[in-house]
């Protein structure tokens, strides 16, 4: 009996953008492991071939690119073969009060989390690069819609970024491609040891979580995986929050 | 600017229609997978390569891509 495997990524190639560390590395190397050829970026070169180096068999390829750079985008998307799948997940942390925000850390925050992936998907789409019925899956969080103090920058790019997913949802909806966000709560990766917080105020939240830990990567990238494939036909304009239960946010006492 | 110039970037504003049903004379509106967001692609495309601000109104004046051509080089 063959097996039943709703699951399967064969024969679908797919781009993960944020690809060197964290939740991208994951779903990249997650995707390699369910049958897929995978395209990751980052701005790293290293450490894109250490994520190359994990991913089992296939065809894969790293190109390096700086998202927030346009013509980095534009050579991206030249070399892109056509996909059936993409991640984007790159973004940058912050953890910055209300009161001391300025335009730099605007920026800072905004330009990774927000501007570089409309401006990527835009090029992707301009040049026809995403076949009829992919899958695009934008990791966005649960700070969009649950909130902790100093994370107003992070959490507002994250919302904005949802709601923009909702939009090109509907746009792509006549072509068959879906889009769907994933939203997790806290996942230890570098992006919440970057943020000024120590590891064992961490520890300790994370005892908050009814689920008793943050998440993993690889918690994130079994649900990209459902969304990438054909399992989830039916889902598109979707936000999933993955968070070990609760609201998935950090709480310091 | 040039007519088959802008055939070819009128053409690109479509994605499952191929080129080749994209002529000066082929009435636009009445392709298949021309939709609202398709009128907004191509007043995005007057904007950002022709400079030019045309309406939902205009397109819907016109019947060929040659009648559009027209209208955006008279504004």
């Amino acid at each position: 009996m063959e097996q039943f495997n709703p699951f399967t990524l064969i024969g679908k190639q797919i781009l993960v953008t944020g690809a060197s560390s964290g939740i991208g590395k994951a779903i990249a190397v997650a995707c390699a492991k369910m049958g897929a050829t995978v395209i990751v970026t980052g701005r790293n070169v290293e450490r894109l071939n250490e994520t190359l180096s994990l991913m089992p068999g296939g065809n894969h390829k790293a190109i390096s690119a700086d998202l927030t750079n346009t013509e980095d985008i534009n050579e991206l998307v030249t070399e892109l073969p056509k996909i059936d799948g993409l991640v984007q997940c790159a973004g940058v942390g912050s953890r910055i009060p209300c009161k001391n925000i300025g335009k730099e850390d605007l920026k800072r925050v905004f330009m990774p989390n927000v501007e570089a992936p409309i401006l990527l998907q835009a090029a992707i789409l301009s040049k026809k690069k995403i076949n009829k019925a992919a899958s695009i899956v934008y990791v966005a969080s649960r700070a969009a819609n649950a909130p902790s103090i100093g994370n107003a920058a992070y959490s507002a790019s994250k919302g904005a970024i949802i709601s923009y997913a909702k939009c090109l949802a509907l746009e792509l909806a006549p072509r068959l491609i879906r889009v769907n966000c994933i939203c997790p709560g806290m996942v230890w990766t570098e992006l919440i040891l970057k943020d000024g917080v120590d590891k064992e105020l961490l520890e300790q939240s994370q005892l908050t979580y009814p689920l008793k830990r943050f998440g993993q990567p690889e918690d994130v990238a079994n649900l990209a995986i459902y969304l990438l494939s054909d399992a989830s036909n039916w889902m598109t304009g979707s936000s999933l929050d993955i968070s070990g239960g609760g609201e998935g946010i950090l709480t310091l006492n | 600017m040039e007519l088959n110039e802008f055939v070819s970037n009128f053409a690109d504003q479509f994605d499952e229609t191929d080129a080749s049903e994209i002529t000066v004379d082929c009435h636009f509106r009445e392709l298949e997978e021309y939709s609202s967001l398709t009128g907004m692609g191509i007043i995005a495309m007057a904007k950002t390569q022709y400079g030019k601000a045309i309406t939902g109104a205009d397109i819907r004046s016109c019947t060929t891509v040659e009648d559009l051509y027209n209208l955006i080089n008279n504004k």
